[in-house]
């Protein structure tokens, strides 16, 4: 993958055989992309700017399709005009040949979040997470790559760099793709690989490896290649304004494609994913802690295009301040309801009181109840130390309300490898 | 009444909380409309939780939030689209001058009795749709009743809210008499004709979405060129609503087909007997419906010549279906149309000046636009490849009102005698024996995902939810 690539776009598309014709779409466009013939409703893909306003507004749900296509290749008005179905999806190889990326870009959040104040001191949440992956995880390898192993590091060369905010001065978060050629870094989601950065300390000294998670399946950020992606945010400026410059962090969103890399590990070997059919997962993150979730719910998402397997639900609760801190917050709404059910908690829209993933839980408890007494349900909690009590207490407090025993759950939950929190 | 706080209850962008003539007006009428809502609205659903879409405002995020809610709790909200700047008035005598931000003196009997007509209907159609959800063919379906009738109760809202606001106490007589009149009540039935008829099962209903409240799109859509700009972006909100009703109808007819082609295509038949002992509707009756609610649904924009459609766009209070799009002088003096009519037996065209030709000028966009429809559900039999085609019948089929009243004409157009009528109008129109089969049919269905079995599952569930959603949540 390179960066012409990206000269990919999802195209918007309305399906013609659901389309009722109502023309609420083209009355609501802000830029009159929209237009209609007697016979379809189409999108000029020039015009669009992906503002998705005529998404929800939409009764039937044709409105919201969409193709990987690259840009030249668009289909165009006349082209949609005949339609009486739409075009299948070109397939990743078909996509390969046209030289597009098959994966969508990274779900990430760069954002804290602050835990619940009614965290009890009595209450011990971090002792109910597990250190035992689910029955049916995969096989993790780790510590390929280390100090006390065979290989100290491992070699990647950068095939991807892509800012994934809007350029802030508060901080940036970038998408870094690392292929590993033809040496062996078999990976799982939820796994994470240190970083080297190059070079010395102030007292003179080599840096520590900095730890970031993985964002992509374990059959690559691009499906049948031997690469990665994580999810890497810098901080700009401190709390007072004042400019901060990581080491680790700005190294990485720095690197230019070819540019190479000192990679250690793969680690973890718990916070693994059920690969069993009918295997319900809960996602809750903040930040950059989506990273394993993105991997997760993309291999989930690979599985079910093939057909071959049959997921459980499911569901994510995903903090951030606000909705324009959330990259790719579009495309992660396109995900179908039926395969995935998305809560975002936003503590800093203006006007409005915070939200946090807790309280979003809370408000989706009937639903989080049944997942927490289905034995097949796997929690994953990932992101800023601080959520964690907020997270667990909130489960607690869902289990005793619909009546099960927090006892009994909490407990099954950590012998069977079943409750995962991951923070920093 | 014990104070309410408006702002919660009543979503809306007319600034309600600080026009006191207007709040004491709703105190008033606001129990009135839940007590209709009670009696008259869905019956025996008061207590559902709803999976429902609620207009909290009116842009793209606000106007389409969606939660289970319990009917009578349901926000029904003001709204109206934003204000155009520098609106004019883009037709009739008064094109080019200022849009009119209150009624003017010489039209308010018009006026009034265009929002009434218009208001009207929406009540009349949850009175006639409040039985369906007795024999809903599933969740997904009852989920979809009854969020056209909450839409219906939101658009008499609207209605309402104009007549409060412009018409001082005559406006408020109105909107009583509007929760007093009945559907089908012979002492004080509903304005039009087609408000009063039963909707007596689902392929009425759906039927009626499908073509009836196309008529309303229509009405809105002419309505929403009006001068009055009240009006004008009252109604054009009220149309992103209404295309959710037409969908309701066009899937819904659209599923009936597929499951009919599908049990057609298992049994390899085309045996109308057989097929309706396998429990599904077949195609010649879907026909004679379609005949029935398109024909009644024409005969809804009144006479093909009329002075009043004239005054009423000559003086600017409604346009034409997409006024602002069209390419000619807005004032239609010296042009002329051809209307239908019957002449001695025979149909002939019949050159009209155009401004008393307006009624038949929407009524025909409002051919072409649901023909289209028709179109679609064709494709869905053409996909299973059975050879059969849905058709709209002749304009001039089974009229009542109108030149075209006086004859009576086949589905093809060739004007019959009464006896001809009388031998083949159950080939044309549902007969006794097809409402009773399609009564028949009509079983309740609520089990979560599960379908009747004369109607397939949709495409899509609302709102990305997948079909076998707890779209109602029965308690």
């Amino acid at each position: 993958m390179d960066m012409s690539d990206m000269q990919a776009i999802k195209q918007h598309l309305i399906d013609p055989e659901i389309c009722i014709r109502c023309n609420t779409c083209e009355a609501i466009c802000p830029v009159a992309a929209i237009i209609h013939d007697t016979r379809n409703y189409v999108v000029d893909a020039d015009k669009c700017n992906l503002c998705m306003d005529c998404i929800l507004p939409c009764p039937t749900g044709s409105i919201d399709n969409w193709r990987s296509m690259p840009r030249v290749r668009a289909y165009s008005v006349a082209e949609q005009l005949t339609w009486d179905e739409l075009p299948p999806e070109l397939t990743s190889e078909q996509l390969a040949e046209l030289g597009v990326a098959t994966d969508a870009p990274p779900v990430d959040a760069p954002v804290a979040q602050p835990s619940s104040s009614a965290a009890t001191d009595s209450f011990n949440c971090a002792q109910y997470g597990s250190t035992l992956p689910p029955w049916s995880a995969a096989h993790a390898y780790t510590n390929l790559y280390g100090p006390k192993s065979a290989g100290k590091t491992i070699t990647a060369s950068v095939a991807g760099n892509v800012r994934v905010t809007a350029v802030g001065h508060e901080y940036d978060t970038h998408h870094v793709v690392l292929d590993f050629c033809h040496l062996p870094f078999p990976v799982l989601e939820g796994q994470s690989i240190g970083i080297i950065p190059p070079g010395v300390d102030a007292s003179g000294r080599a840096h520590h490896p900095r730890q970031y998670s993985i964002a992509s399946p374990r059959n690559g950020e691009r499906p049948g290649y031997n690469n990665l992606s994580l999810t890497i945010k810098r901080v700009l400026e401190d709390h007072q304004g004042q400019p901060v410059r990581g080491v680790a962090s700005n190294y990485m969103c720095d690197l230019k494609v070819g540019d190479k890399v000192q990679v250690i590990g793969p680690f973890g070997a718990s916070f693994l994913m059920p690969n069993h059919p009918r295997s319900n997962i809960v996602m809750i993150c903040t930040g950059t802690g989506s990273a394993p979730m993105r991997a997760m719910t993309e291999w989930r998402r690979r599985l079910r295009q093939s057909g071959k397997f049959e997921g459980g639900k499911l569901m994510l609760f995903f903090g951030a301040r606000t909705k324009e801190e959330l990259p790719y917050f579009g495309p992660l709404q396109n995900l179908p309801k039926d395969f995935i059910d998305i809560n975002f908690a936003f503590s800093r829209t203006p006007g409005q009181p915070k939200r946090y993933v807790q309280d979003v839980m809370r408000e989706r408890a009937a639903d989080l109840a049944g997942l927490l007494a289905d034995p097949n349900t796997c929690f994953y909690v990932c992101g800023l130390k601080s959520m964690e009590d907020g997270v667990v207490l909130a489960l607690r407090d869902v289990a005793q309300q619909a009546g099960l025993s927090w006892e009994t759950i909490g407990a099954a939950l950590k012998a069977e490898g079943r409750l995962h929190l991951e923070t920093y | 009444m014990s104070e309410m706080n408006y702002s919660d209850k009543i979503p809306n962008n007319v600034n309600l909380s600080e026009d006191r003539t207007l709040q004491r007006a709703l105190e008033q009428w606001q129990p009135n409309y839940l007590k209709w809502w009670g009696d008259m609205g869905p019956d025996d659903s008061q207590n559902f939780d709803v999976y429902l879409r609620t207009a909290i405002s009116v842009d793209p995020q606000g106007w389409a939030q969606f939660g289970h809610v319990k009917m009578p709790d349901y926000r029904w909200g003001i709204f109206l689209n934003p204000a155009e700047k520098d609106r004019k008035i883009h037709f009739g005598d008064h094109k080019g001058e200022d849009a009119w931000q209150d009624v003017p003196g010489e039209y308010r009997a018009n006026l009034r009795r265009i929002i009434v007509t218009q208001g009207d209907t929406e009540p009349a159609s949850v009175e006639q749709q409040r039985h369906l959800g007795l024999t809903a063919p599933s969740q997904y379906d009852l989920r979809n009743l009854f969020q056209v009738n909450v839409e219906e109760g939101r658009h008499l809202w609207a209605m309402v809210y104009l007549l409060h606001k412009y018409f001082g106490r005559d406006g408020r007589e109105e909107g009583e008499a509007l929760l007093e009149r009945r559907s089908g009540q012979e002492n004080n039935p509903r304005i039009l004709q087609a408000f009063n008829e039963e909707t007596p099962d689902w392929l009425s209903f759906f039927m009626f979405t499908y073509f009836t409240d196309r008529d309303g799109k229509f009405q809105l859509c002419a309505l929403a060129e009006s001068s009055f700009d009240p009006l004008a972006r009252t109604t054009k909100f009220m149309l992103t609503e209404e295309a959710h009703h037409m969908f309701v109808g066009e899937s819904g007819i659209s599923r009936i087909i597929q499951r009919t082609c599908q049990a057609m295509n298992e049994r390899k038949t085309d045996d109308v007997a057989k097929l309706r002992a396998a429990g599904v509707i077949d195609l010649p009756t879907l026909q004679r419906y379609l005949n029935f609610h398109f024909s009644v649904t024409i005969d809804l924009f009144g006479a093909d010549e009329s002075s009043n459609a004239a005054t009423f766009y000559n003086t600017g209070l409604k346009g034409r279906f997409e006024e602002g799009k069209r390419m000619d002088d807005h004032q239609l003096k010296g042009g002329t149309y051809k209307v239908l009519n019957a002449v001695g037996g025979q149909l002939v065209e019949k050159e009209v000046p155009m401004l008393n030709a307006l009624n038949e000028v929407l009524r025909d966009d409002y051919i072409k636009d649901s023909i289209g429809g028709v179109d679609r559900w064709n494709k869905v039999i053409e996909k299973a490849g059975i050879p059969f085609k849905l058709k709209a019948p002749h304009k001039a089929f089974h009229r009542n009102i109108g030149a075209l009243a006086q004859v009576k004409v086949s589905p093809e157009g060739r004007v019959l005698n009464d006896a001809e009528w009388k031998a083949n109008v159950d080939n044309w129109l549902p007969s006794e024996t097809d409402r009773a089969f399609v009564g028949s049919l009509m079983g309740r269905v609520v089990d979560t995902g599960k379908f009747a079995n004369w109607i397939a599952p949709p495409m899509l569930g609302i709102n990305r939810q997948s079909t076998d959603f707890e779209y109602v949540r029965f308690n």
